[in-house]
């Protein structure tokens, strides 16, 4: 009798445990802990050119942050002060990914915000981006020259973003 | 033409049939353990957003190269992590959550056939 009455006991406290844990736990999922991972191999093309940019593009830079972005998209408006602020860093290049964009709308949008990319691509049929692991526009990810993948921003770069990316730089 | 051998024809072309089926990713079972990062609780399956029709049309190049089921969920889970797919796989993380099942069924068993025991002792 003790016995069954102390398994009950471990049992409840088991489950409340469980439930205490889960209910603390935050329910959004992203990715920003997918660090320390190589870049995969990749082929672009070029934004307005007839050029292929690939993951070699990458190896002379010291630092790379591969932006995913769009003329559609609202938060790249909100981010795209703090990238023109990472442009004037010399250490750290931008790339810029258009995704599913119209061409017109996306130097439009570069003409009136500034261009903060040293290399820009298209991500025509946004294909590319299940490859960098981007799930949400905008996003962006710093790797370093071996491209391993250093810092994860899911949504738009904030001033804090750019703090953090400064002291990894640095 | 003899009846045997009609019957040995249309054997064959039914037992063709069944191979190849059995050799192609079925492409619905794969979206439906596909989690959509982006909506509540939706394989990208069940979902039109943005993310699952990239995600579908990547999963079906995959398949026309001729990647198989579990070459396609280990590719999303190095780029999403084990997050995106609804079944994972066993590791150290999560082996609490795969064994506990089965325990609770051992523990239940082992509680009714006592439980049953005693009934029956006082009867």
């Amino acid at each position: 009798m003790r016995i069954s009455r102390t398994i009950s006991v471990v049992i409840l406290l088991f489950i409340f445990t469980i439930f205490l844990i889960g209910l603390n736990k935050s329910q959004l999922y992203d990715t920003t802990n997918l660090t320390g991972q190589t870049l995969t191999t990749f082929k672009m093309k070029s934004f307005q050119e007839d050029e292929v940019i690939s993951n070699k593009n990458l190896y002379s830079n010291e630092f790379t942050l591969i932006n995913f972005w769009g003329s559609w998209c609202l938060p790249c408006r909100e981010e795209h002060s703090t990238l023109m602020a990472l442009s004037k860093i010399k250490k750290i290049k931008i790339m810029g990914v258009n995704f599913k964009d119209n061409e017109s709308n996306a130097i439009n949008f570069l003409k009136t915000l500034g261009d903060p990319y040293d290399i820009k691509t298209i991500d025509k049929d946004g294909k590319h981006s299940v490859n960098f692991g981007i799930y949400g526009i905008p996003e962006s990810i710093l790797v370093d020259n071996d491209l391993k993948i250093i810092a994860k921003f899911v949504g738009p770069l904030s001033k804090k973003n750019f703090d953090e990316i400064i002291n990894i730089i640095k | 033409m003899s009846k045997f051998l009609k019957i040995l024809i249309i054997a064959l072309f039914l037992s063709g049939n069944h191979v190849h089926a059995l050799d192609q990713i079925n492409e619905g079972q794969v979206f439906k353990n596909i989690r959509c990062l982006v909506c509540q609780g939706q394989s990208i399956a069940e979902s039109n957003s943005e993310f699952a029709q990239t995600v579908k049309s990547v999963i079906r190049d995959q398949i026309n190269s001729g990647k198989n089921e579990d070459e396609i969920y280990n590719f999303l889970i190095s780029k999403y992590g084990e997050w995106i797919v609804y079944k994972p796989e066993l590791n150290k993380k999560n082996l609490l959550l795969w064994i506990i099942p089965y325990f609770s069924l051992i523990l239940g068993g082992v509680f009714i056939f006592r439980f049953i025991r005693k009934k029956n002792k006082l009867y």
